[in-house]
């Protein structure tokens, strides 16, 4: 690995650090779900039904992580912004992992 | 922009997904072709810059939250097909690990943000930039490249979800997935995308590719690229 491509993990590692701003401004700004992303009850509350087909799909997957939060009953927001922290850490080296992997088994040549 | 599972009817999720599948396919061998092995560890980090980028939710203060994507600045310093596989990893792992985004929706989610932006930001910054390596002609074609491809790929996002009512209803005229039509889904996320996470997108490309122009410009693709069509 050379000079820039360990000066650029450290940045990452550095920006997993701060991932947490992702959760407290919207708190703090009192801003709630992403467009087109409510769960079946918030939908509910939208527009007073939930939909057939989407009652049926949205529990089909059960993230082992769900919205990057390890303990859903924990509200406090610093513990919250440990979990996030954590999961933006074991996310982004997952996925720096497995992108390896597949880039590796693609690209065989200028070894 | 992820959008969860349920809210796409089967008639749109399924074709989107064979659109991904063979995209994916032409993706592996074109990456085959222009990566060389040594700058394989970059596409890691490309695939982990964009799953960290996402984390960082933005509030429209009082209603919704939404975020960068990356994708561009993926596509300008390492080609729209590399940025194409790094992007849809990163997708395929905050779906199935981080229930962001749906599992029957990964297919549109990975079209959306893994192939059209990145593309849409690829041209862009080309046909802005053309042969010029002038830091301020770089970092405007940049900040427009990731600004107009989030803008454009939320727009696609909205008619995905805007089209269900049309597609899909219940016999007693409620919709079966996404509640809301085109007129509502359309402007909803076109403007929250054009006054904010498009400005964002585009701060974040131009900050990138300066870096990268600044330490290693030989790496960057778009650059690469137009030096062997002259």
């Amino acid at each position: 690995m050379n000079k820039l491509q360990k000066k650029i993990l450290v940045i990452l590692l550095l920006l997993c650090l701060i991932t947490p701003v992702g959760i407290l401004l919207p708190a703090f700004f009192n801003a709630g779900d992403a467009w087109g992303e409510w769960s079946a009850q918030t939908v509910k509350e939208l527009v007073g039904y939930v939909p057939k087909g989407l009652a049926k799909y949205s529990d089909l997957w059960k993230a082992p992580i769900p919205d990057y939060n390890v303990k859903k009953t924990d509200r406090s927001i610093i513990h919250k912004s440990g979990y996030y922290i954590v999961s933006g850490i074991l996310g982004a080296t997952i996925t720096y992992v497995v992108m390896l992997l597949i880039s590796k088994l693609i690209v065989r040549h200028g070894e | 922009m992820h959008i969860p599972d349920g809210y796409l009817s089967p008639q749109t999720y399924i074709p989107l997904f064979g659109v991904f599948v063979t995209v994916t396919a032409v993706a592996i061998k074109k990456v085959k072709k222009e990566v060389s092995a040594r700058n394989i560890p970059y596409l890691g980090m490309a695939a982990a810059f964009a799953f960290i980028v996402m984390m960082f939710n933005l509030p429209i203060p009082g209603g919704t939250t939404g975020h960068a994507v990356g994708s561009a600045v993926i596509s300008i310093i390492f080609g729209p097909w590399a940025a194409m596989l790094a992007v849809s990893v990163a997708l395929i792992i905050q779906a199935f690990i981080f229930g962001d985004g749906g599992i029957t929706a990964i297919g549109a989610n990975c079209f959306n943000m893994a192939v059209f932006m990145p593309f849409t930001a690829y041209y862009i910054f080309r046909l802005i930039c053309r042969n010029t390596k002038r830091i301020s002609k770089v970092s405007f074609a940049a900040f427009i490249s990731g600004y107009i491809s989030l803008v454009m790929a939320a727009i696609l996002t909205a008619v995905e979800f805007g089209i269900q009512p049309l597609i899909a209803s219940a016999p007693d005229g409620k919709a079966l997935y996404c509640p809301y039509n085109l007129s509502i889904a359309v402007p909803a996320m076109a403007i929250e995308h054009i006054f904010l996470f498009g400005i964002v997108e585009g701060i974040i490309t131009a900050i990138v590719v300066n870096f990268f122009l600044k330490t290693e410009p030989t790496l960057i693709y778009a650059f690469r690229n137009s030096d062997k069509n002259e």
